[in-house]
Order: C-alpha cells, then sequence, then structure tokens
C-alpha cells in the first residue's frame, strides 16, 4: 500500500527521523495560512499525489511570501499532475504540503527495502541525491553504496558510518546519519513496510539532516496488525474499479486495451495476458479470481470487468484444480444472464469436472465461443476484439 | 526415485483441522501418500478424520516417525509453524499459505539458518511425485508418472504445463511449486541441483514470472552446472512496470524483474525459452529430439 509524501514523513518522524516542518492544505487559504506560521522567507508548495516526478511536472514550487504560497495553491489544487509515473492520464491534485524553505548544502539518497537473494534488509545510499535513482544506477553504479543487515543485529553503527564516509559526509554529520538510519531501520521494521526512499536526504548550511521528501509503502499482507496505518489508504489515488474488486478479494489491476481476461491463479494469468499480446491484442485487465472462487466471485469479477467501457471481448481462461469447471461454468451462466454481458465471450476450461463444465455451458442456451487450448482461446478472441 | 516427495514420505499437517488442511489432507491419503497425523496447537490426544492430532511437531514426529510437514495455517500463524517445524528438525516442510508479512519470513528464514530443514514455499501449490506422494493443492489426476521434472512460482500455470506434457505423451518425476512471494525457503537453483542428481529426471521445465532476479540466478547455474535440458516460460511479458501482478514478489520495481532480461539470461544459458505459454509441452518434446 502507498501513502502520501505527507502521511510518510509522519510516520518517519514518529521513529524520529528529522523532517522538515510543515502542515498539509486542501484549500489556498489554508496554504496561506500555514505559510505565515511557519515563518521565514520562503515555502515550499508541495502537490500530493501517489507518484513521483512531481517538481519536473511543476508539482512543487517555491513560494517567497505567504500571500505566493496563497496564490501556488490556487493553481496546484485541482490540477491534474502528469510525470512520468502517473501514466498520460495524470493524477488530480487535492491535497497540498506547505513546508518550510531550508538553506540546502547537500542532496542524498537513502533507501531502504528487502533484498531478496539474499534475504536480508538492505540499505541502498547515494551521494548523487534528488536525482532518479534508476538512472544513477544505470549511469555510475559506483556512486551506489549497499549496506546488507543482519536481521538479528539491526543496523550497526559501523555500518551506517562507512555509508555516511562513503557519501562523503562531514564529520560533524556522521553521528546524526548513524541515529538518523536507526530510526529508519526501527521504522522499517516496526510498520511493516516494503520499501522506505529518501531522496532527497538533504544536509542543510547549517548541519542538520532532513528527509526533504519521503515515499513508504507497506507490505499489504502485514496490514492486519497495523489498523492506524491502514487508515491512511486514499482509494482516490487507485482506480476505482480495482478498489471495488478488492472488496471481493479479487486480484484486478486495470491496463489500456480491449479484451477482458479471466482467469484463476496468478501465473495463468499473467500468462494469459502474455497470449492475448502474442496474439496480436490487447489485454484489458489482469484478473485473478483465486483458486477458491465461487459462483458469487465470478459474477462479480463478470461485474467489474464489463464497466471497462473498452472491453470489446472476454476471454475466460480457467484451468480447474480446487476451482472445479461446473462451478466455474454455473457462476459464468449466472453472471451472463443476469448482467447481459452484451460483448462476445471465448471460454477455456480445462482439470477438474471440465466435461460437466462444458456441457452446462453448451445447454445454457446462451452464446459462449469455447477453445480447447490457450492458443486457441487467444486466436479467436482477438479475432472477436477486432470485429 | 524423483525428489523431495516419494513413497516412503510419512506427512503431517500442521492445520489438519481446518477446512482447507482437512481437504488436502484427505486428498494426499487419496493419491496414495502415506499422512501419519497432523498438528493443531490445543487439540493434542484428540483425532480428526481418523488421523491424530498434535500439540506440536516435536510430538507427532516422535509418535509417527513423520519426516514431512505440509503447513495449511493461516497467514498471521505460519511463520511460527514453519520456525516450528525447523526446530523439530523435520527434513521437509512445504508452505502452502498465501499472504505471510514479509518480515515474518525474514524472521522464519533467520531461524532455519544452520536447522536442518528444506523449506518449499511459502504462497505455492507445493509439491508432487507422480504417482507417489503429494503435499499440497496439485490435483493428483492432472499428474502422470514420467521423467520430466517441474519447477515454478505459479500453481495454475503449473497445470497447464503437466497438461501440455500428457498431451504430448510424457509424464513427470517431481513437481515444485517454489512459490511466488519474495522471500522462499526452495530456490531455482536449489530446485534445480535436486533434479541434476535425479537419475529419473531427464528434462525440466522451468516457469518464473516477473519480479527479483531469481530466474537471472538460475540461468547463471544452469550455464555452469546443469545438464539437462530445460525448457522455460517467464509470465508477466506484457505486465506495467511498478504493479503488483496478485503474487507478492511478481513486481517489476525500478526497470529491474523484467521478463525481457530473464528470458535473455535463461536464452543466454541454453534454456529454450518459449514466448507463449501454450508452447511448453511442444518445445520439451523438440528439445528431447522426439
Amino acid at each position: 500500500m502507498k501513502i502520501h509524501e505527507y502521511q510518510a514523513k509522519s510516520v518517519l518522524a514518529r521513529f524520529g527521523v528529522p523532517v522538515p516542518r510543515g502542515e498539509v492544505a486542501i484549500s489556498p487559504a489554508e496554504a496561506g495560512d500555514i505559510a505565515r506560521r511557519l515563518g521565514g522567507d520562503l515555502a515550499v508548495v508541495k502537490a500530493q499525489i501517489h507518484a513521483g516526478g512531481r517538481g519536473k511536472g511543476g508539482g512543487v514550487k517555491i513560494a517567497r511570501s505567504p500571500g505566493e504560497a496563497e496564490q501556488l495553491a490556487k493553481q496546484m489544487l485541482g490540477m491534474t499532475l502528469i510525470t512520468h509515473q502517473t501514466g498520460p492520464d495524470g493524477k488530480k491534485v487535492g491535497r497540498l504540503l506547505i513546508e518550510e524553505g531550508l538553506q540546502i548544502e547537500r542532496e542524498l539518497y537513502l533507501s531502504l527495502v528487502i533484498d531478496r537473494a539474499s534475504a536480508c534488509p538492505v540499505v541502498i545510499a547515494s551521494a548523487a541525491g534528488g536525482m532518479d535513482i534508476e538512472e544513477v544506477a544505470a549511469s555510475e553504479p559506483e556512486k551506489i553504496l549497499r549496506e546488507h543487515i543482519d536481521r538479528r543485529t539491526g543496523i550497526v553503527p559501523f555500518q551506517a558510518r562507512k555509508l555516511a564516509f562513503g557519501m562523503g559526509l562531514p564529520a560533524g554529520a556522521t553521528s546524526k546519519f548513524v541515529k538518523l538510519l536507526e530510526s529508519l531501520y526501527r521504522a522499517f521494521i516496526e510498520t511493516d513496510a516494503s520499501m522506505i526512499e529518501i531522496n532527497p536526504l538533504i544536509l542543510t548550511k547549517g548541519g542538520e539532516l532532513l528527509a526533504l521528501d519521503a515515499k513508504v509503502s507497506f507490505d499489504d499482507n502485514a496490514l492486519y496488525r497495523h489498523p492506524d496505518l491502514k487508515e491512511l489508504r486514499d482509494v482516490s489515488e487507485e482506480d476505482p474499479l480495482e478498489v471495488e474488486a478488492s472488496k471481493f478479494s479479487l486480484n484486478y489491476i486495470r491496463l489500456d486495451g480491449n479484451i477482458g481476461c479471466m482467469v484463476n491463479g496468478a501465473g495463468l494469468a499473467m500468462a494469459t495476458m502474455d497470449i492475448i499480446k502474442l496474439a496480436g491484442g490487447e489485454p484489458a485487465n489482469f484478473l485473478d479470481v483465486g483458486g477458491g472462487a465461487n459462483a458469487e466471485q465470478i459474477k462479480n469479477a463478470f461485474r467489474i470487468l464489463m464497466a471497462d467501457k473498452n472491453v470489446k471481448a472476454v476471454l475466460i481462461n480457467i484451468f480447474g484444480g480446487i476451482l472445479r469447471c461446473d462451478v466455474l461454468a454455473a457462476g459464468v451462466i449466472a453472471a451472463v444472464t443476469e448482467l447481459g454481458v452484451p460483448v462476445p465471450i471465448v471460454v477455456r476450461m480445462e482439470g477438474t469436472n471440465v466435461e460437466e463444465g462444458k456441457r452446462m455451458l453448451r445447454e445454457s442456451g446462451l452464446s459462449f465461443t469455447t477453445a480447447d487450448s490457450m492458443g486457441e482461446a487467444a486466436e479467436k478472441v482477438v479475432a472477436l476484439a477486432k470485429r | 526415485m524423483a525428489v523431495l516427495l516419494d513413497k516412503n514420505t510419512r506427512l503431517i499437517v500442521q492445520g489438519l483441522t481446518g477446512r482447507e488442511g482437512t481437504f488436502h489432507a484427505k486428498a494426499a491419503a487419496a493419491y496414495g501418500t502415506t499422512v501419519v497425523g497432523g498438528v493443531t496447537p490445543g487439540k493434542g490426544g484428540t483425532t480428526h478424520e481418523g488421523w491424530p492430532i498434535f500439540n506440536s511437531v516435536h510430538d507427532a514426529m516422535r509418535e509417527t516417525g513423520a519426516n514431512a510437514t505440509v503447513i495449511f495455517v493461516p497467514p498471521p500463524f505460519a511463520a511460527d509453524a514453519i520456525m516450528e517445524a525447523a526446530d523439530a528438525e523435520i527434513p521437509l516442510a512445504v508452505c502452502i499459505t498465501e499472504g505471510i508479512p514479509t518480515i515474518d519470513m525474514l524472521k522464519a528464514l533467520t531461524f532455519m539458518d544452520g536447522r536442518k530443514m528444506r523449506l518449499v514455499g511459502p504462497n505455492c501449490p507445493g509439491v508432487i511425485t507422480a504417482g507417489q506422494a503429494k503435499a499440497g493443492i496439485i490435483p493428483g489426476h492432472i499428474c502422470r508418472e514420467g521423467r520430466i521434472g517441474i519447477v515454478t512460482k505459479s500453481g495454475t500455470l503449473t497445470y497447464e504445463a503437466i497438461h501440455q506434457l500428457s498431451k504430448q505423451g510424457m509424464g513427470q518425476t517431481t513437481c515444485i511449486g517454489i512459490g511466488g512471494d519474495p522471500l522462499i525457503g526452495t530456490s531455482f537453483i536449489d530446485a534445480l541441483s535436486l533434479f541434476a542428481a535425479d537419475p529419473d529426471t531427464e528434462a525440466v521445465i522451468m516457469i518464473g514470472e516477473i519480479g527479483g532476479t531469481a530466474e537471472q540466478e538460475a540461468a547463471a547455474y544452469i550455464k555452469r552446472a546443469f545438464n539437462k535440458p530445460v525448457v522455460g516460460f517467464i509470465a508477466g511479458q506484457t505486465a506495467p512496470p511498478g504493479r503488483r501482478m496478485g503474487h507478492a514478489g511478481a513486481i517489476i520495481a525500478g526497470g529491474q524483474g523484467t521478463a525481457a532480461e530473464k528470458m535473455e539470461a535463461l536464452t543466454q544459458a541454453g534454456v529454450h525459452v518459449v514466448k507463449s505459454p501454450a508452447d511448453m509441452g511442444k518445445k520439451m518434446r523438440e528439445a528431447l529430439g522426439r
């Protein structure tokens, strides 16, 4: 689960990570008031959306007075921000973070993730902060420093010092960095984060270290034990159909194409998207109905699938293991009868009780196109979608 | 021969008294697996569907001589179940549970360090040795005995591979679902080295997916040390970056973990990589020159 920058900073601050002073505004007047309260010569107005690259897209601006902060807020609130991470449709700005302006001496990069290969947390740090870290990794890999953390000890001070020296931090800032990293690691473990990224971490002219930006995402599987963090979910940042699907424990991701897919199992669902593309079509979604889907879930899946108006044809690809083909067929027939699905449907099923499932579809009086293999199903659905 | 499971397997089920545990214990027994009991803390001393239930894995092993466990325990308690099994040093644990928090798995894998248990999974369909035994949810009736090993991150895509092999007249030795989570016990390399040492396994189908670098590491291993034919497929060639595709581990992060880079690495290692998931069986026939 992703959260906003202002939420990430408040979570990190709770663990003792230093962040700039600031508050959230949802109206221009509030933005002006906050800038006034913060005092100082400068205020920074930052659009709060779940995507990076905001600066380049015009979502981060500097105000030289509270009046200007209000003015900038007026421009930004309600605007659609398009960055390289939002997709072509962009994201609407509904909230702003107004922060104090700071005198920046240096910009660094710092993040914490789980390294799968070594099965331990890893700190990634770089003196080249404030830039796209993937670009740094590609062009100047020697500038990326990594420190693997032993789960039994947590981050050990010498590891933090090693990174601080590696990034060329002045001696005075080293102990502050050690403390910051310890706080960050504690936040990572205790909140079940899947990623914490601070880009940039700044060293001010006064020698302080602060998280100028913060991106935090949490492990969805662990949210059950963090009711407070669960509250931070902003569904307005998510696709409405994906939000709807999540209510029925359906794994649905909306894509750009026109062939709706309904599949059981994540791997087979991805493979079905792949084979549609190979056959010359474009999948409209990823949808895994899961291994234990019942007729009700199949119906909801259909409803969500068909709510995407781009869908011109549907491919159902089910390999019945636990999920029996006759149960699937009953669900599909009920859904189509009730919802009146107006597009062609290609069904490919295999596995447990397949003969019974096929017979039910045949005798339903509804017009399904059937296929005996994945390849055949993909060809058929692509042809039908092009009609 | 085959690997991990065979006629000598004596299986216990952690979470046997739950709905999933009961269903799959029965299916395993019906397939011919020797299921010797279950573990449900607090229900020790009772029986369930005729099987004795124990309070701990230690007790179950002592009383039944179990040498493998399959875990159907809900996500909040599954890592604990894995650690308990590891502490009892049962040789093999297969964890089916999907949705275990990553931090819990980090703890469990750390705990397993230096203990003798092999963990398969979590978030996997389990293991089946055709015609002999199964631990997990792979339907027995779709498998047939043969000489192909399968190692995979996915459940239903594995059934698809088995089905395609059957259509080509080929059967399996053992199918190993290693799971779709970021942190797992048995890697592609671990599974491949088991198949390398198994004289009955003639060739392997390897099914990977986007996210992480396990397939690239497997490619390096295959190039260096694996001499049997491998047919490979990577799911998620059309997956958008930054989105988690169902499995917790299936995500392209920062341009890393794409299907293209994995397919390239495997091709370089001499693996017969298929673009279409419909071609796995056919390609295996070709790879074996039949």
